[in-house]
Formats: structure tokens, C-alpha cells, sequence
């Protein structure tokens, strides 16, 4: 499937912008996802991309711009309708359910595709029964994938940070999206973790799942994706692929006196 | 090592027998006492729904509760609806009255919605008190509501109410239990844990709140319907707002989400007042300083919730995380 639909655009943004008060956050910012693809934005701290994120998935409304994904608009939906169109999202500062299993976090992703409601609940019918053996089994193989099997009843709060991270992506896997968005999967991650991140993103790909990420990690943002987006001060100021985003000299300005990152 | 789940699952059961057999050597004041205390249970269980599975502080449940009670009173006297009838009705006024005043405020935050909760729990009552719909009764209330009838026997002592009442007690313990392990139930906690995180995970957050609302108020409104036939008089001083703030202890001070901590707290938040009856003033004093105390020690409440069993396939074995 993936294949014949590669070079076909998933998601587009055009003329995005969000002022939050004076502070323009987002400026004008336009760029495209190509399908199957695994596209990095980057910048400094600061410099959008959080927002960009937040007005992807719903959580913030557009001044201006539009949100096409997958050739539907998408912006002024209420966020639960865009992750059931395909996108799903992990948060910068983990937000998992921390009280509960790191197996009930997962059935959060799976919960849109079940239909059981009060009464069948209720009443034990044998069809929701069914039903919840079967967002067990596809939790159970969600937390698999990203290596948590293990872990399954522990509680959120009480695995390790890295654990953590790959807990939202296998949350956000549940929902068996087209479009991943993670927001800097590899923060507070040590070399190990983030060189397994690598691994598990690799294999996110190949089931032919699109990623977009935010990564100040500059090894794995030039392993990992074959797209940059580069955003300063809310505007964009480079794209392309990562051998010649890096040699931009706009952006080798905007990260200079940063770290010598680039 | 005994399996900890068996040894609490025999003090359950041997609770719940010593409870069933209690009328037969208890006398009718004690027995009342009891229902009292089934009837907070009923009432703390259904808050806990929408205050402990999915952390909406509502301060304002004796509306809903009021709602039913006076429902079920208006249909029995006036159109002599047999009281035991009104049930399903009165839950139904009570949710869609919920559904009503919950809509504009269900999505403000945690302290807000505490606030508005109390408004809506002081307009009923005040509503009540001056008889804005000519049909309540006014500050006197409502007198004369029929004596519940089931299968051609009338409820009349407090034994057989004892047994209605916890018969209630005890099959709403069982469908909250279902509810607990089903995807509503795990909605409900989304909600509590993060609702920007369940929103995006796919859980309509918005429909969760309301129907939490919805499902919560029906049932303390059936609640009230309990209560109205058990007393034949019902005034709104029975649904002041000291009742919903007994109410939110009963689920703070027993475990928020954890319906044995709930009932465990309706026993003592009910129950002991009744035993320290002579020590008048002085009770309310030692009960305030308890729960300082409590909540000091003890925040998670007296039993807190634990969590939803599941059992895994591969490792072989059922756990508890
Ligand atoms: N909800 C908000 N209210 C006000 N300002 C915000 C809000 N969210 C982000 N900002 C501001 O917008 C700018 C961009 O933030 P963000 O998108 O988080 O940056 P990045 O993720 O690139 O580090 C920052 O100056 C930040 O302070
Ligand atoms: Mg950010």
C-alpha cells in the first residue's frame, strides 16, 4: 500500500500562523509530508515547533493557514476527530496516564476503534467481551513492538524515562495512525535508548507508517529522517534534505551560540 | 505466602454476610441506621463515578438526588404512580437534569467546576424552598408518599427496607464493577489522569464528561426515589449542600475510585455520629479533626482504588499491577 501512494502528499500546511497575544508563536509556515516519508523539525528553542504540533492535532486553532491531511481539511475539528482521521501525537513533556498500567495506557489508543458503550457494559454482552479481548491482544502487540511486553501491568509512573517515551509512542501506535508526530521522542533519552529510538522509528517506517518529528538530537534527526524543516522565530528559514539543510548557512547562524549542534 | 486477592475476598464475603443477617439481631434503630448508611453508600457510589473514576469535582450531588426524591414524590401523590415505579423515571429526570446544567460548565476546570457545582446544588434547594414550580410543596415539602409495594408485599419496616436498600447497594456495586472494566470505565479514568492525553489518544473527552455526569446523577435521583419512599415526607432540608460535602468526604476520605473505600467511609462517616449520639457537639469536633487527620496520613483515602486485573496470556499467569 505504502508504496504506491509514496510521493503522494499526507500532510499540508499552508500560510500556518498562531499569535499568542503579541508573540507571533507560528508565522506564515508552509511545508509538505510527503506519504511514507520521515521528515524532521528543527530549530531552536522556542522557535515554534511545539506549536506547529499542537495546531496539527487540534489543540490550538490557526489564525490563519489551512491543515490538509490526507487531502481533508482538518483544522477546527475537535482533536479526538483528527486522531481518528490518522495522526497521532506524542507530547514533549511525557503525558501518560501515570496512576495506571502501562497496558490501560495503551487501550487509550484503542479505545476509538471499539464501540462498547454504558448498557453492553453493563449487561456483560458477550460481543463486548469479545471486543475487549481483542484492544487486549492489539495492546499487548503495540507494547511488544516498542519492547514493553514486559512491563505491561507495571504503572506508568513507575517506569524509566525512556521506558516512559516509548510508552506514548506505543499508545500512539494503538490508534493504528497513517501520520506519527512525535514531539522530541529522544529528550532525556541516554545514547543507548535514543540509538534503539533509531531502531524503533526504522520499523515504525517500514509498516509504512509517516513520521514527523521534533528532535534537537542531531545525529538522529540526520540518521533518522530524509526531510528537514527548520523553523526560527516562527518563520521557516530552510527545508530540504539533511546534507543540505545542515550546509545552509541561515541556518547554520540560527543554531551558532546554541551549541555547536549543526 | 496466602494469595493476598483470597484473604480479601473472604473478609468481603464475610462482611456482606454478617451484613445480610444484621436485622435479625438488631433492633429497629440500629436497623434504620443501617439504611441510612445504605442510602449514602448508594449516593457516595454513584459520586464516586463522576468524582473518583473520572476526577469531575462535583460539590453539588444532592441536587440530583433532591431531583429524584422529588420526582418520584410528585408521580406518587399526585398521580399515584405506585413509588417503586418511579425508578426508572426518576433517574431519567435526574440525568437529563444533569445533562442540562452540566453542558455549559462540564469542560471548566477542576476548582471552577467545584464552584459551579455548589450554584447548581444551592439553586435547587432554594428552588425547592419557594416552590417555584407550584408543585413541591414549599419549605413543608411533600407528605403522604405511598408505601413501596413489591410482588403485592408492602415495605414498611425498616428490616425490609434494609433489604431493598441493600439489595440496591449491592447490584449497583456489581454493574459499577462492570462498568469499571469496560472502555467506559477506562474513559472515565483518561479523563481523571490527563484529558489532553485522552483526547489525543482518540477518547472524546467532552461526550465522557457529560455522560459520566448523566449516569451519575440517574442514579442518585434513583437514589431518591429510595429515599422518598423509606421517609413519606421529603422537605428540602434533606438535600442541603452540607449533603453533597458529606458525600464528596465519603469518596475523598475511602479512596477516590475505590468503591470498598467508599462503602467502608459511608459506614464511618454515617455510622459512628450515630454511636457517639450522647457526646452531641462534641462528636462533630473529633469528626472534623479526624478527617484532618486522615487526609494528612492517609491521602490516598482508607482503602484506595486498586487496579483493573487482566489476564495476560503469554507469561502465564494472572497479575495485578
Ligand atoms: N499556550 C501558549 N501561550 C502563550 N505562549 C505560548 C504558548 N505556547 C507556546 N508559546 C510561546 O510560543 C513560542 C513557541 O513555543 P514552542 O512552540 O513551544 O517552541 P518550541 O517547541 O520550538 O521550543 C514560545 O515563545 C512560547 O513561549
Ligand atoms: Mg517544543
Amino acid at each position: 500500500m505504502s508504496a504506491s501512494l509514496a510521493g503522494t502528499p499526507l500532510l499540508e500546511l499552508r500560510d500556518l500562523t498562531k499569535r499568542f497575544g503579541g508573540l507571533v508563536a507560528v508565522n506564515g509556515v508552509s511545508f509538505t509530508v510527503m506519504d511514507s516519508s520521515v521528515v524532521g523539525l528543527i530549530g531552536p528553542n522556542g522557535a515554534g515547533k511545539t506549536t506547529v504540533f499542537n495546531l496539527i492535532t487540534g489543540n490550538y486553532r490557526p489564525d490563519r493557514g489551512y491543515i490538509h491531511f490526507a487531502g481533508q481539511p482538518v483544522q477546527g475539528l475537535p482533536t479526538h476527530r483528527i486522531i481518528m482521521r490518522g495522526i497521532a501525537r506524542t507530547f514533549q513533556n511525557i503525558r501518560l496516564f501515570q496512576q495506571l498500567s502501562a497496558l490501560e495506557n495503551v487501550l487509550a489508543g484503542c479505545h476509538y476503534r471499539m464501540r462498547g458503550g454504558i448498557l453492553s457494559a453493563l449487561l456483560g454482552l458477550p460481543a463486548q467481551r469479545r471486543e475487549e479481548q481483542q484492544a487486549l491482544e492489539r495492546a499487548l502487540q503495540a507494547l511488544e513492538f516498542v519492547g514493553l511486553r514486559q512491563q505491561a501491568l507495571a504503572l506508568a509512573r513507575n517506569l524509566s524515562y525512556g521506558d516512559q517515551r516509548r510508552l506514548e509512542i506505543a499508545r500512539a501506535l494503538a490508534t493504528e495512525p497513517r501520520l506519527l508526530i512525535l514531539d522530541e521522542p529522544a529528550g532525556g533519552m541516554n545514547e543507548q535508548e535514543t540509538e534503539a529510538l533509531i531502531g524503533l522509528i526504522g520499523r515504525i517506517r517500514a509498516r509504512g507508517i509517516t513520521i514527523l518529528l521534533i528532535e534537537h538530537d542531531m545525529r538522529l534527526v540526520m540518521r533518522a529522517c530524509e526531510q528537514l524543516v527548520v523553523l526560527e522565530y516562527g518563520g521557516k528559514i530552510a527545508e530540504g534534505p539533511p546534507e543540505q539543510v545542515r550546509r545552509d548557512p541561515r541556518v547554520i547562524e540560527a543554531y551558532l551560540g546554541a551549541e555547536d549542534e549543526v | 505466602m496466602k494469595n493476598p486477592n483470597r484473604s480479601t475476598g473472604l473478609l468481603a464475603v464475610g462482611a456482606a454476610a454478617l451484613l445480610a443477617l444484621a436485622p435479625l439481631f438488631l433492633n429497629a434503630y440500629q436497623v434504620d441506621v443501617l439504611n441510612s448508611i445504605g442510602l449514602y453508600a448508594l449516593l457516595a457510589l454513584s459520586l464516586n463515578l463522576i468524582l473518583g473514576e473520572a476526577g469531575l469535582f462535583n460539590m453539588g450531588h444532592a441536587a440530583f438526588y433532591a431531583v429524584g426524591a422529588y420526582t418520584a414524590a410528585i408521580l406518587n401523590t399526585r398521580y399515584q404512580v405506585p413509588i417503586l415505579w418511579t425508578l426508572p423515571l426518576s433517574g431519567l429526570v435526574a440525568g437529563l437534569f444533569a445533562l442540562l446544567v452540566a453542558r455549559p460548565v462540564v469542560h471548566l476546570r477542576g476548582d471552577y467546576l467545584l464552584i459551579v457545582t455548589i450554584g447548581v446544588g444551592e439553586i435547587v434547594r432554594i428552588a425547592l424552598v419557594n416552590d417555584v414550580f407550584g408543585i413541591t410543596g414549599g419549605a413543608n415539602g411533600i407528605f403522604g408518599i405511598a408505601r413501596p409495594k413489591l410482588f403485592g408485599y408492602v415495605i414498611r419496616r425498616p428490616q425490609d427496607f434494609f433489604y431493598l436498600i441493600w439489595g440496591c447497594v449491592a447490584l449497583s456495586l456489581f454493574l459499577f464493577w462492570r462498568l469499571k472494566q469496560s472502555r467506559f470505565g477506562r474513559a472515565l479514568n483518561y479523563l481523571r489522569e490527563d484529558a489532553v492525553a485522552a483526547e489525543g489518544s482518540g477518547v472524546d473527552t467532552a461526550y465522557y464528561k457529560l455522560a459520566v455526569f448523566a449516569l451519575g446523577a440517574a442514579w442518585a435521583g434513583m437514589a431518591g426515589t429510595l429515599f422518598a419512599a423509606k421517609m413519606t415526607i421529603i422537605s428540602p432540608e434533606s438535600f442541603s449542600f452540607w449533603e453533597s460535602v458529606v458525600l464528596f468526604m465519603i469518596v475523598i476520605l475511602g479512596g477516590a475510585g475505590s468503591m470498598a473505600g467508599v462503602l467502608l467511609a459511608a459506614f464511618l462517616v454515617i455510622g459512628l455520629p450515630e454511636l457517639f449520639r450522647e457526646f452531641a457537639g462534641a462528636r462533630m469536633l473529633v469528626f472534623g479533626l479526624v478527617m484532618m487527620v486522615m487526609m494528612v496520613v492517609r491521602p490516598q483515602g482508607l482503602l484506595p482504588a486498586r487496579g483493573r486485573r487482566f489476564t495476560l496470556a503469554t507469561p502465564g499467569r494472572e497479575q495485578k499491577p
